[in-house]
């Protein structure tokens, strides 16, 4: 059993407080949740919700069908109840006013007076819904006291308490499970992913959705002993980033589609100069300033091919916040194995949500630097940072390290020792030693994840942030039984890993892609890679995130 | 490249003639004189003749972007402090393409060289204006003269808080020299202007034009560079007389001095501490 609660109104009438307290309560007693973000891009006012769906179970991603509305203003309650169950429930305070049966009128502001502070209104509110629930105050004292001071929490807890009173209990969610559990946003999930893997210097730009990787850092950076740098444009964040990188820490940026397309030359330049960089960007829909809070999976083929001339990069779509954080961590080993840029692709839908997921274990992370060792150089041996090698990996030093030995990087074709030449001979070399590295790397992607049915007669193909929905939508549709459905799941998406992919294609009756664009980018990707074609399509491009059981209508359509 | 502790510099694809010999040659002497060992100098540069530098000159180089020396200059400084990085480039890659990043970087104030190779004209595109080119300079490609305002170095410094302004003339290199060893000694950003010849594709700003019209702030009593309103005035004088020298200087805290753990150790050299991450951790947990 699973419930699903929407929480809307306009920015700053308290509904994140709310949504994060009840999350905090849910998580507290032990349920699994997934809550979704959905916000327009004002400070103020607008149409904002958050939906919070919980179990005693796996929730495995968001739900279109509410079993409750708490509408802080009229138009929540108007936008959204064509979606509540008919045995649904809507909280409102006496300014909604609506003729259905459902709506249950909560006095939060005029109790929230009456307790003696009206900024505890959402208290009010709180308690009514978890009373419905059956959930007593355990835990409440303990979130107001780490949020307020005695006065405030005694008033918030006599709010609370006055909630309950105002409604009988009606759902039973079962006993939570006492087995811990992280809750975290993915972009939270890539900020620490980063941390456990030695980052040190990160300079970004405020753009969104990417902006939380940043403030997550910025928090934790002087106990984390690294810097944070808000950088005057994209143009001097991923430039600061490669030359952090350079002098030997672990780097990082992060950005949108509209700041990347500002940090393509400098990608080029960590491929040619051959500078480990991991560079976070999570997608919204563009182009330009698109739908700058929504959601979309349209900058694939961006991401791929970005920045002129030929370089190896390696592209990773992380898939939710466990995903998120081990990928990260490899994509610094990556990085630094191979010395080029890692790009890690999210999108608003995973950024904003927030998941219970098994807690991080870094006994399952390594850290891998791929440094060469700086002894026979420091022994005299001439040190060359592009040496031709059989692998195409040059051994790589950091400057001011080794007395006697310089370390020279160039954004122009260069010789084995890093300085410029057009000597024909020189750029084949070079050319091929960085491609060498780049096939090297194919040899060790993780193939895309399976979903659902082994030996499927419809394989679905996704990559990144649908993942979520396409793993509850597999299970559903296999509850039919007339076919089997599977669905792969793509994380490493350049170089595109294939044997999978070819394995299952070649069983399959039917092959639909499901994405979050209008051309189907993962399909054209792997027309192109593999010859394979799809047999149709599941797509939406509205900004909004698809849902399982809307993946699960239209796959039935194709 | 072959191990060594001296520096010395390499064959260049310079116009015979051209200012920038003398800067190269200046510089060297200056790190030599400093008792600097080339891997602990870092020479930054972006794209441009002046840009050229990192390749010449046997310390560490990195030969980066147009108009973007600044950003991974700054970056590698604040990675480890302990290198000395000095940017060279020019005033195509420092004032117009780079133009976001001088204003941002003196707010940054990384304590890190910047020595701009002024000379008015973009040479390496082959003698365009340049943002310092000045108002009637005719070009191939201003052929009825510069109609946009030249950018004041100098004075866009001052104003915007570079706590280190100097301007000097590769043609007189012991004045070069000794405003070379006060900007690298300088803890924070250092900018030393230093007007050169551009011999094929300046005809306006040659030798004899800036020889004329230079003079040294040195052994005057009356002008006191500490003084932002004086300093400011000077920055103005430009034409018939050019001044030479510290415009201006404050002392301040660089990037670096604001993080006390980058006051026990560089950034490069802080360990890893897996139970603090631990800890990151659980405070997601429940």
């Amino acid at each position: 059993m699973n419930y699903n609660i929407l929480i809307g109104g306009a920015a700053g009438q308290g509904m994140d407080t709310l949504a994060s307290v009840f999350s905090q309560v849910l998580h507290k007693r032990g349920y699994q949740i997934f809550t979704l973000q959905d916000y327009m891009s004002r400070v103020r006012g607008g149409h904002n919700f958050f939906q919070i769906r919980f179990s005693n179970e796996k929730v495995k991603s968001h739900s279109e069908e509410l079993d409750g509305i708490i509408a802080l203003n009229q138009e929540t309650l108007d936008l959204h109840i064509d979606r509540l169950r008919p045995e649904g429930f809507i909280f409102a305070d006496k300014e909604v006013k609506s003729e259905d049966k459902r709506l249950i009128t909560i006095h939060a502001k005029d109790t929230a007076k009456e307790v003696g502070n009206v900024k505890t209104m959402s208290s009010v509110t709180l308690g009514a819904l978890t009373k419905l629930f059956n959930m007593d105050e355990a835990f409440m004292k303990e979130i107001f006291s780490d949020k307020f001071d005695d006065e405030v929490t005694q008033q918030n807890m006599a709010s609370f308490e006055r909630g309950q009173d105002m409604v009988e209990s009606r759902y039973e969610v079962g006993e939570g499970n006492p087995k811990k559990t992280m809750l975290i946003q993915t972009n939270q999930a890539i900020a620490l992913g980063a941390l456990a893997a030695g980052l040190k210097f990160y300079s970004a730009y405020p753009m969104t959705p990417s902006t939380s990787i940043m403030s997550y850092l910025t928090r934790k950076a002087k106990k984390a002993k690294i810097i944070v740098e808000q950088a005057e444009d994209e143009l001097a964040a991923i430039n600061m980033a490669i030359g952090a990188s350079y002098a030997g820490v672990r780097s990082m940026t992060g950005t949108s589609g509209g700041g990347f397309s500002l940090m393509t030359e400098a990608l080029g330049l960590a491929g040619i100069a051959e500078i480990p960089l991991v560079i976070a960007v999570i997608q919204r829909p563009g182009p330009a300033t698109g739908l700058p809070t929504r959601t979309e999976q349209s900058d694939l083929k961006f991401v791929i091919n970005a920045s002129q001339g030929e370089f190896g990069r390696m592209v990773i779509a992380v898939r939710n916040p466990e995903d998120a954080f081990y990928q990260t961590t490899r994509a610094f080993n990556i990085a630094d194995k191979y010395q080029l840029p890692v790009i890690l692709l999210g999108d608003q839908y995973l950024s904003d949500a927030l998941q219970t997921i098994e807690p991080f274990d870094l006994e399952k992370i390594s850290i891998e630097r791929h440094l060469a060792d700086p002894k026979p150089y420091e022994n005299g041996e001439a040190y060359n940072r592009y040496e031709l090698t059989e692998s195409g990996i040059s051994p790589r030093l950091i400057p001011g390290i080794v007395s006697g030995v310089a370390v020279n990087i160039d954004s122009d074709e260069h010789d084995i020792m890093g300085n410029i030449t057009e000597a024909a001979e020189v750029r084949i070399d070079m050319v091929e030693k960085r491609a060498r590295k780049f096939e090297l790397l194919k040899k060790e992607l993780h193939e895309p994840e399976l979903l659902g049915e082994e030996n499927m007669d419809v394989l679905l193909l996704g990559w990144g942030g649908t993942h979520s929905p396409l793993s509850e939508a597999v299970d559903l549709l296999n509850e039919g039984g007339e076919k089997k459905y599977g669905a792969l799941v793509f994380g490493d998406i350049w170089p595109l890993p294939d044997k999978r992919l070819l394995d299952k294609a070649k069983k399959a009756k039917t092959i639909i892609n499901v994405e979050q664009n209008y051309y189907g980018q993962l399909a054209d990707l792997i027309r192109q890679e593999t010859g394979i074609t799809m047999t149709g399509s599941v797509l939406r491009f509205d900004g909004r995130p698809l849902s399982a059981s809307e993946i699960v209508v239209k796959v039935k359509e194709v | 490249m072959a191990n060594n502790h001296e520096f010395k510099t390499f064959e260049t694809a310079w116009c015979p003639g051209c200012g920038d010999f003398s800067i190269l040659e200046t510089l060297k002497g200056t790190l030599t004189e400093l008792g600097l060992n080339p891997y602990e100098v870092l020479i930054v540069g972006g794209i441009g003749q002046a840009a050229k530098t990192p390749q010449y000159l046997n310390a560490n180089g990195f030969a980066g972007l147009h108009g973007r020396a600044l950003p991974p200059a700054a970056a590698a400084k604040i990675a480890n402090h302990n290198l000395k990085v000095i940017i060279n480039t020019g005033d195509g890659d420092s004032y117009g393409e780079g133009g976001n990043h001088f204003i941002h970087n003196i707010r940054r104030n990384v304590d890190m060289t910047h020595f701009v190779h002024d000379n008015q004209i973009y040479g390496l595109t082959k003698g365009q204006s340049s943002p310092t080119s000045d108002i009637g300079h005719v070009t191939d490609f201003t052929p009825d003269g510069v109609i946009n305002q030249a950018l004041n170095p100098i004075l866009t410094a001052i104003a915007i808080g570079a706590g280190f302004v100097a301007r000097a003339f590769s043609g007189d290199k012991e004045h070069l020299k000794e405003m070379m060893k006060e900007a690298i000694n300088y803890n924070g950003y250092a900018l030393v202007d230093i007007l050169q010849p551009c011999v094929s594709f300046n005809k306006v700003n040659t030798f004899a034009w800036y020889k004329k019209r230079v003079y040294k702030l040195t052994g005057d009593e009356s002008y006191n560079p500490n003084d932002k309103i004086q300093a400011m005035t000077k920055a103005l004088e430009w034409g018939d007389k050019i001044p030479l020298g510290i415009i201006y200087k404050e002392e301040k805290k660089s990037y670096t001095d604001h993080f006390d753990f980058l006051n026990e150790s560089t950034l490069l050299n802080i360990p890893y501490e897996k139970e603090l991450i631990q800890s990151l951790i659980e405070e997601f947990v429940q």
